[in-house]
Formats: C-alpha cells, structure tokens, sequence
C-alpha cells in the first residue's frame, strides 16, 4: 500500500512549521513520528496535498522540571518517556503507559504529541494525559495558549489543535509515587485496548468507551464522597457509549469497564 | 525529490517520489532485499531495520523522513570477510526460523533489544520481539537464539 502523491516539505522550526500550515491551509497535515497518520495515509483514508515534517524539531525533544510540573517536549517520542530516569520518579504513569504502546519499533518513531492530537479514544498516551489532568501548550499565529487536558478532547479524533496550530509541549502534575494505575485489556500482544483505564490522584480516565478518552465521573464522584472501591468500580460505565465490534458487545465492554476500574483502583491504592 | 542517507555504512542519494516507504526504497533503489513487506500495516515487523540505531518498521516510515539518517539491514550485520553478527550466528544455531520470512526483522529486532538490554529473561525478549510475528508460529526456537546471542555477548565482551 503506497499513500497517494503529496509534497513534502521538512520544517526547519516550529515557526516555520506554522508559516507553512498558513501557507497551505487545510491542504497540509503535520508529520511528527507519523505512526497515526502515515497507515491512514497508506490506506488512503487521510490524503493530504503537503506533509509538513516536523518529526527532527530536536528543540521540541524534552522532559525536564519546571516548578511543580514536569514539561514534555511534544516530539518526545514514546521510548524516551518510557526510558526517562526523570519521569518514572516525577510521573510514573506516563512513563509506564509509554511503554504500553504498540511495541519498541512503534515505540522508537510515535511522538506523545502526535498521539495526543491524533485523538484516538483508544490510545494509551492519552488516557494517561487526561488522567494526570495537565496542560497542553498550543501555538498558532496568534501565539501561544494553553488548554487543560480536560478541554482537549473534543471529539471523534478532535482536539483543541486548530489547522494551523502546533501543540508543542505537554505541562503535567508532578505525582511522584502517588498511587497510579493502569489495566489495558487487549486479547492480543500488540493489539489496541479493548478498554483501558488510568488511575491517579483520585482521577479516572478510560480508553475506548466513547468518542474521545473520558473522565469516570461517577465513580470520581463516588470515592470523593467516601464510597469504597467496589462502590465506586460499580458505576464506572456511567456516561460512555462504547460500541460493539468483533471483540466484544456493549456489555462486554461495559462490564470490563467495572472490572478493571475496580483493579486499577485496587492497585493505586495498594 | 532527493534523499541522502547511509545504509549499512555507504552513504547514497536517490531522486525519489515523496511518498516512496523506506522498505521500497531499500529494496526497490538500494536492492537491499532481505526486509520485506509482510503485513504492510506496522503489526508484523518483517520490515524491522534499524533507523540511527533503533529498530523501527520500514513499512510506516518515508525515505524523506530518513532523510540524513543512518539506516542499518539485515544484510549490515555481518563482518565483510562474511563472519556473522552474534545474533545471526545464535539463530542459526538455535534454528531461530522455519520459512525465512520473518527473520531478517528478527534479527534486526533482536539486535536492537541486547543493545537496550544485553541480558534480557525470557520475558523480556518475549516482550521486546512483541512486534516481529512469525507466521510458521516458531516462536520458541527464536527466543532461545535470542537468549544464545546475548549470553555469546557476555562470553565475548
């Protein structure tokens, strides 16, 4: 499978990145790790006239402390995050769940910045983000702004990146060991979850029971208000909208839902 | 549009479409044709070479992201007096293939695990080689070569 023709042009920086996504409008789509974009491109279901690759914006390749956040470069590529000495001690989730991503091959190109705005509901790096509840750094021609990773999201593979913005950096809350989770149920090594779940801080999120990554609100909601685990695990399936496919029915889906909320918040709290 | 790169150690440019894969160009212009496509999808890992060191699928790669980089195939491995890579030599000993098909991505992939960690267990080479599949299912056999090759590694180091 060949993806259809394109120009392809390196930026040479982020600014210069932007100049050519105004340059080009909707005609370009941004090429990080391009492990989201180039099968959809290959199997034609993403044709864009200009790759604008970003993917050697070494300047965009970090994590390092800033106050009480740890700041991830957006071209951070999964291997890094999940080799970091410093993020498995400042935030040990998004260090794990790096890891859960496809496999090392995948995980030696994918970006977290390229994962987040791709905005798959079932992929791993953004369930962490919306878990860990951090900030998204965005810049566009008018400049720079933030958004909270609760607000990111907005829909079936939409973020709050408008077409000629760049998510550049990646601001989270420095956990530390605080209890953190995270259950990926797949039926396969290397397949996407059939649902995932993160835990950390009290904050719930889950893969692939809806249209983005979502918050467990009712079961956020139960254990603020003193329910027990089990109590809490019980309406973890409240407010999704998982679909059925060849892996399993709504119910199924619904039940593994519970479950392995349950586990995870079992395991935070151990 | 041109693109530069160093392929096992010989620095080549090709004019080439924008949208030429890595794998085709390995095998299409560089006629370097031990990774082969398999899957076409990520998944399989028949196309695994390494790219500035890491293991990464040829199939979800372009040439011009390549561009600058070094890129190593299965055929690099060996010394040039034909004396094989440690891994390609435990593979063979262990019979670490059944048809061929997955084990240049094998190898590959192999070779890039001990570099990250040069004495995996068993379940971490299983864990590390989760993206190469063998379709003859000779799984066992490919995880002793593994564990050979990196136990040859400490004897030699």
């Amino acid at each position: 499978m060949i993806p259809a023709s394109f120009d392809y042009v390196r930026a040479a920086s982020a600014g210069h990145a932007l100049e050519l996504l105004a340059e080009h409008g909707d005609e370009a789509k941004l090429l990080a790790g391009g492990h989201s974009l180039l099968p959809l491109m290959k199997l034609r279901l993403a044709v864009p006239g200009v790759l604008v690759d970003i993917g050697h914006l070494d300047d965009l390749r970090y994590i390092r402390v800033e106050g009480d956040e740890v700041a991830v470069g957006a071209l951070t590529r999964d291997r890094e995050l999940e080799r970091s000495e410093l993020l498995r001690a400042e935030v040990p989730l998004l260090a794990h769940v790096a890891g859960q991503v496809g496999d090392p091959q995948v995980r030696a190109r994918g970006t977290i910045g390229g994962s987040l705005v791709h905005g798959d509901s079932a992929s791993d790096l953004p369930t962490a983000v919306l878990a860990l509840g951090g900030t998204l750094v965005i810049q566009g021609p008018a400049g720079t702004r933030t958004v909270a990773a609760g607000d990111f999201f907005q829909g079936f593979f939409t973020t709050a990146v408008g077409e000629d913005e760049l998510l550049t950096e990646i601001r989270l809350p420095r956990t530390g060991s605080h209890g953190w989770a995270y259950e990926k149920f797949t039926r396969r090594a290397n397949d996407w979850p059939i649902v995932a779940v993160a835990v950390v801080d009290g904050r719930v999120a889950l893969a692939n029971s809806g249209p983005t990554v979502l918050r467990a609100g009712a079961t956020e909601s139960a254990l603020a208000a003193g329910a027990s685990i089990a109590e809490a695990a019980a309406v973890a399936d409240e407010g999704t909208s998982p679909s059925a496919d060849m892996h399993g029915g709504v119910e199924y889906r619904r039940h593994l839902t519970r479950t392995l909320v349950q586990r995870a918040l079992e395991t935070a709290a151990a | 549009m041109d693109v530069t790169m160093t392929v096992n150690g010989v620095e080549s440019t090709h004019e080439v479409e924008a949208r030429t894969l890595l794998v085709h160009h390995l095998r299409e212009n560089l006629e370097l044709r031990a990774a082969n496509v398999g899957c076409d999808t990520s998944s399989c890992g028949a196309c695994t070479v390494l790219l500035d060191g890491h293991a990464v699928k040829s199939c979800t790669v372009l040439a011009a992201q390549a561009h600058g980089c070094e890129v190593t195939t299965v055929e690099g491995l060996a010394d040039t007096d034909g004396t094989m890579h440690p891994v390609q030599a435990a593979f063979r000993a262990e019979h670490g293939l059944q048809c061929g098909f997955c084990t240049p991505g094998m190898v590959v992939a192999t070779v890039s695990l001990l570099q990250d960690n040069p004495s995996p267990t068993e379940r971490e080479v299983r864990e590390g080689l989760e993206g190469n599949l063998c379709r003859c299912t000779g799984y066992h056999n490919i995880v002793r070569a593994a564990l050979a090759a990196a136990e040859a590694g400490k004897v030699t180091a």
